[in-house]
This record gives structure tokens, C-alpha cells and sequence, in this order.
């Protein structure tokens, strides 16, 4: 089990929710203050080098026009950090490819914070989410398939080194692609995919990129693992699937005391309960298939930010598996119930800051994460297991 | 269904005499039933759904206006219409825009009822509000004279339409998310439109606005501006009996006046 230590560079420091329409896309900048920014970011770069001293790897991700994530050239970070870091495996989860007009700089990108990094860079792309359509003005159609051209026209950038090829696709074209500098692993570095969903797994499987997923619980993750598996194996990898192609994304508090834990929890929940944004800036025509589309125009959908602060107690969050917080023995447990739950999974992304969780507190629970549960975390979760269902056929077909 | 280049296309004709090419808006053609039916009470209209709208197929490759432009100029040819009258609604006065300025001698008359397609305003303001940036009864205020009772009760709706729906404004996101509901090079095409034209807006319409109409209309040559009282974006829903009445003697005059060689 690798662990990574995830901070969104939220910026707090917002008037009451009521008194603004949305966190995203519409919140006036007014409201940023450059100077209170600027010590944000020296301090969530100096969690990310404590993370590192602490044995525990580093992700990053990318959102615009928000502040739940003032992050919004996640690159420009990740090249600090290449310079900063020495040791810790670099992840940028990931690259909006679906958003990005050029994938060939994209790919540029990455290969410079290789080289910087020494080789250090673990690459992800995603789909984006669907409030960050309106802040790049990108389709909401046919995302999927910009990303996966995107993603195969970067991987073509990386791996060609005689000279120039071309690409003329459906929605990419270049004539001269011959990047410099070229990456510094071979032939590129690792590709990490986040899906939400099961129809995306089975084809990040197919491709045996990491498949990483976010605060899917005990209830989604299952179906999203199995179908990642299936599409492995239905691609000829073989029937075993290790378990470091799995990544999965929670919210992780560890104190001395429950006590402690839980205070850290709670301010944790920021990232659930902060979230307001309206229903117009959540489904963009296309973003989510016809049905599902149809069903949110009859009001199925209700409104998310009640539907997260009415379940965002640290109690139901532990319970759905969207958060591991307590006493190092607990987390330790709860994890493992989790890895159990799903088949297994080889990479724990722990979301260990948000809202106003503050430097010391943040630091206590990387610290306390680190030193008392991952130990314990790699040794029951060998790096070499093999991922998948073992309990009876009945469940496993249930969750297939 | 007609086959064209590969696309399904579901096509309404109703009525005898003339064709009348008749090409829905952005919601789709279903609000057009009472307007297509007083149409047709005067002459043949023919009013295709458009690609990815209804029950029409949506090819990969089609993703703009103008696509759709050239599809219906084979849906003309297929369908032997030399000539038509041509009829559209607002995405569908920019797929007619489009058509006129490609065959002007195929069109007799053209009326252009709210349409968009054009940018003809500064950088730095919309001219077409975002529809895909504000709540769904904002959108309706917009739309409609009279929400309360035109705007469509999607909580009630029967699962087929409201697929439709929302299959609609998925193929709306795709052709006019960007540049946002206009094609730059249309407004330098314009004056190719050497026919009799009516551009048509209800007077409540907060999607196209007056002055953007009024700045359409001075593109095309001796285009001429109407307005429906009591209707908003959607005044062939609205007002269909009036809406009608009015295209038609529209085209009734400019077509006597064509006969009479008094044509401009």
C-alpha cells in the first residue's frame, strides 16, 4: 500500500454561504485576498515536504474559478515540487485533458516535471468535473472522447523520438510533434485515470492505467473495481490484477485520541459541506448520458449541497466509507474493512487538509497517519497482492 | 425517416401548395405542432427534425450549424424542391441564414423568426444570454411571454418526451457552446441573401433581444422586422394563429409582388 498525502489548496476564508450563489464558477474574486493566498500556498507546499519527510508520497489535482481548490495550473505547483521534494513520488491527479486545447503541451508539461523530478512524476488525466466546463468553455459533448484521444495523442508525444510525427484526429491536430525534453522514465511515466463511474473503468482497465476513484464508498467503489478488472482481463492482461493499478480517494483524520480525531474530522467535513453550487453549473447538457440527464430535468436530482451537509457528520462519513478518521487502531480498521469491502486497492489518496483545518492539526494527522497506521497499513496490504472479489460467487456477481 | 449522408432524419409534411421548409429552434420541434398545423392550412410544409433533435440520428462527425446547412441542402435536393419558402426558428433562422447564403437562387422568401447566429455586438457583452448558465426558470422567464403557461411542466412529463428533452439540449450544447451561438463568418455572408426577408421577434423575448434583431436585419438586404405582441422567444408557440398569419401574408405579398414583376 502507497499512501499520498492530497491537499486541494482550498482558500477558506469566504462570508457565509448564503450570502454568495455558488463556491464555483461564479464566485466573485473580490473575495480572494492575494496576500492571505500567498501564505496558503507556502504552507500547503511545506505539508506537502512534511508528508514527504514522513515516508508518505504526494498528489495534487487542478479545478478553476473556486475556493475549494486555488489550484488552477496544477503543473506550475507540481514544478515546485519537483524542485522541493527529493524523494516522494509526485502525482498530479490530474491533467483536464477533456478541457486542455493542447495535448501536446500538456505533454511537454509533464515531461519537463519528469526531468525536474528526476523521474519522480506519476501522471493522471482526467475528465474534469462538470463545473470546471464553464470556466475552460469546453463542450460538455463528447468530453470522453476528447480525453481518450487526448490521452493517446500525449502517450504518442512521449514515446516517439526520431524526428517528428503527426496526429490528425477527430478533435486534435498537429503536424510536427517532437517534444523536448522527452520524459525522463521509460518509455513514459506511470498514467493514473480517475472514473467515478463503472463504464469508465472497464476501459482504463483495458488500457492498465491506475484507476483511481473518489469518495465512492462502500457502495459505489465495488461495481467501479470489478468493472476495471473485467476490462483488464478482457483485454488479455492476464486474470490477476495487481492491486497497485487501484487507487482510492478519502477523507483521513488520525489522532492520538478519539477526541483529537474527531475535532480534526469535523473540520475536515469542510470539503463535503462547502461545496454549494447550483443545479445549472452541476449537469451541462452531455456531461452525464440521456437518461441520467432526463432524470435531473424532472427533479430527481435535489439539490447536492443539502444532500452533502445533511449526510456530512463524521459518523455517517466513516459509516459510507467516504472517511477513515479516529484513533490510529480505528483508522487502521476502517481502512481495512474498505481494502476487504473492495477487492483491495494498492493506493490510499488521503484528502488530509481542508477548509480550516489548520497547519498544526494538518501536520499532526499526517504525522500521526504516517508513523502509526501506515506501517501496519503496508504490511497487510503488500504492494505484490493480487486485486479482487474472494468472497462467495453470489456477492460477486451481485457486485459485478 | 428520410437518409441523408447517413443521418436519419425524422420529417413532418403536412398541407398542399407551395413548400414551405420549415426548421425548429433549440427546444426542439414539438412546441411547433399548432403553428406547422396553421401553416399547412395555406400550403405544403415540410419540417425535418434536425440532426441529434427528436428522433433524428446524430452522426460523430456533426457538430456545428453549418453541418446541418448542408445536410438539408441534400434533404432539398432529395425531396425535389427547386425552389422553397424557408422558415426558421431560432437555431433553426441560423441553419436557414446559413442556406440562403449558400443557394439564394433556390429560395424564394426567407422569414427568420428570433434567430441567432450572428455576433454583431462588442467583445466584452453576450449577445445571447447564457441558457447554459442560468436556472432552468430563468431560462423560462426568458423564454416566454407567459411562463406559467407555456414554459413545459418537465416533472410531469412522459419519459419519451422528456428524453427528448433532454437529448435537445445536448445537441444544442454541441453545435452553439463555442463560439457561443454564432458562427463568426456568417454576418460576411449575409449580403449573399438576395431574397425578400422577414425577421420576426416576440415582443417579450429576452433571448434575442430588439437591438440585436435590428442589427440582424441590417445584414440582409432589404430585410424587413416584424414583431408578435404577447410572446416571448417562442412566439410560433405563444401566438402560433398570429404567428402564422403573419408569415404567411409575409410571403403571400412578396410573392404577388414577385409575380407582378414589382419584386424589388
Amino acid at each position: 500500500m502507497k499512501a499520498w498525502h492530497f491537499s486541494e489548496n482550498a482558500y477558506p476564508y469566504l462570508p457565509p454561504a448564503d450570502e454568495y450563489e455558488s463556491i464555483r464558477v461564479s464566485l466573485p474574486s473580490r473575495l480572494y485576498d492575494p496576500k492571505k493566498g500567498a501564505a496558503l500556498y507556502d504552507r500547503y507546499i511545506d505539508e506537502w515536504l512534511i508528508a514527504e519527510d514522513e515516508g508518505v508520497e504526494i498528489m495534487l489535482n487542478e479545478h478553476h474559478q473556486t475556493a475549494t481548490c486555488v489550484d488552477p495550473a496544477a503543473p506550475l505547483v507540481l514544478a515546485a515540487l519537483a524542485r522541493l521534494t527529493k524523494k516522494a513520488r509526485l502525482l498530479i491527479l490530474g491533467n483536464p485533458v477533456a478541457n486542455r486545447r493542447q495535448p501536446v503541451r500538456v505533454a511537454e508539461e509533464m515531461a519537463m516535471v519528469d526531468v525536474l523530478s528526476k523521474g519522480r512524476l506519476e501522471c493522471g488525466f482526467v475528465r474534469g468535473v462538470p463545473y470546471e466546463v464553464l470556466p475552460a468553455n469546453s463542450n460538455p459533448v463528447r468530453m470522453n472522447e476528447r480525453q481518450w484521444e487526448a490521452m493517446d495523442l500525449i502517450v504518442k508525444a512521449w514515446t516517439s523520438h526520431d524526428g517528428p510525427v503527426s496526429h490528425e484526429g477527430r478533435f486534435f491536430h498537429h503536424r510536427n510533434i517532437n517534444i523536448w525534453p522527452r520524459p525522463y522514465q521509460q518509455p513514459h511515466p506511470p498514467i493514473w485515470v480517475s472514473t467515478t463511474t463503472p463504464g469508465g473503468a472497464g476501459r482504463v482497465g483495458a488500457r492498465g492505467y491506475v484507476q483511481a476513484t473518489f469518495l465512492t464508498g462502500f457502495t459505489g467503489t465495488p461495481a467501479i473495481y470489478e468493472s476495471y478488472r473485467k476490462g483488464w482481463r478482457d483485454a488479455g492482461r492476464g486474470t490477476d490484477v495487481p492491486v497497485d493499478r487501484l487507487a482510492y480517494a478519502a477523507l483521513v483524520y488520525v489522532g492520538e485520541s478519539e477526541a483529537e480525531a474527531r475535532a480534526g474530522a469535523e473540520k475536515l467535513l469542510w470539503y463535503m459541506t462547502a461545496n454549494k453550487v447550483p443545479l445549472h453549473f452541476c449537469y451541462p447538457p452531455g456531461y452525464v448520458p440521456t437518461p441520467v440527464h432526463a432524470q435531473i430535468l424532472r427533479g430527481a436530482a435535489i439539490d447536492q449541497h443539502a444532500a452533502n451537509k445533511a449526510n456530512a457528520t463524521v459518523d455517517k462519513a466513516i459509516e459510507a466509507g467516504l472517511m477513515f478518521a479516529g484513533t490510529p487502531d480505528q483508522v487502521f480498521l476502517q481502512i481495512k474493512r474498505m481494502y476487504d469491502h473492495v477487492g483491495g486497492f494498492g493506493h490510499l489518496l488521503i484528502m488530509g487538509q481542508a477548509g480550516f483545518l489548520e497547519h498544526d492539526e494538518t501536520v499532526r494527522g499526517i504525522k500521526a497517519f504516517a508513523r502509526e497506521v501506515y506501517p501496519r497499513l503496508k504490511e497487510a496490504c503488500p504492494d505484490t497482492a493480487i486485486s479482487g472479489l474472494r468472497r462467495d460467487a453470489a456477492t460477486a456477481r451481485v457486485v459485478a | 425517416m428520410i437518409s441523408i449522408a447517413g443521418i436519419e432524419l425524422d420529417v413532418i409534411e403536412r398541407g398542399r401548395g407551395t413548400p414551405i421548409l420549415y426548421l425548429h429552434g433549440g427546444a426542439g420541434i414539438g412546441p411547433d405542432a399548432a403553428f406547422i398545423d396553421a401553416l399547412a392550412q395555406e400550403r405544403r410544409v415540410i419540417a425535418p427534425s434536425h440532426p441529434g433533435f427528436g428522433k433524428s440520428s446524430l452522426p460523430d462527425w456533426l457538430d456545428n450549424v453549418d453541418d446541418i446547412a448542408h445536410v438539408y441542402l441534400e434533404l432539398m435536393d432529395r425531396l425535389k424542391l427547386t425552389r422553397i419558402d424557408l422558415v426558421g426558428f431560432s437555431i433553426g433562422g441560423w441553419i436557414a441564414a446559413e442556406m440562403a447564403t449558400k443557394v439564394p437562387e433556390r429560395i424564394d422568401r426567407l422569414v427568420l423568426i428570433g434567430p441567432v447566429g450572428v455576433k454583431t455586438g462588442t467583445p466584452d457583452k453576450l449577445d445571447i444570454p447564457d441558457v447554459f448558465a442560468m436556472p432552468r426558470e430563468k431560462l423560462d422567464q426568458l423564454r416566454f411571454h407567459d411562463p406559467a403557461r407555456y414554459a413545459p411542466e418537465l416533472a410531469t412529463m412522459p419519459d419519451d418526451e422528456l428524453h427528448i428533452v433532454a437529448r435537445n439540449s445536448e445537441t444544442l450544447a454541441l453545435l452553439t457552446w463555442e463560439p457561443y451561438m454564432h458562427n463568426p463568418k456568417l454576418k460576411h455572408r449575409l449580403h449573399r441573401v438576395n431574397v425578400p426577408t422577414l425577421l420576426l421577434r416576440g415582443a417579450s423575448d429576452g433571448i434575442v433581444s430588439a437591438d440585436y434583431l435590428a442589427r440582424y436585419a441590417a445584414l440582409i438586404p432589404g430585410a424587413r422586422i416584424e414583431t408578435i405582441a404577447q410572446a416571448g422567444h417562442l412566439p410560433q408557440h405563444e401566438q402560433p394563429a398570429a404567428t402564422a398569419a403573419t408569415v404567411l401574408q409575409f410571403l403571400q405579398a412578396e410573392k404577388e409582388a414577385a409575380t407582378s414583376g414589382a419584386r424589388r
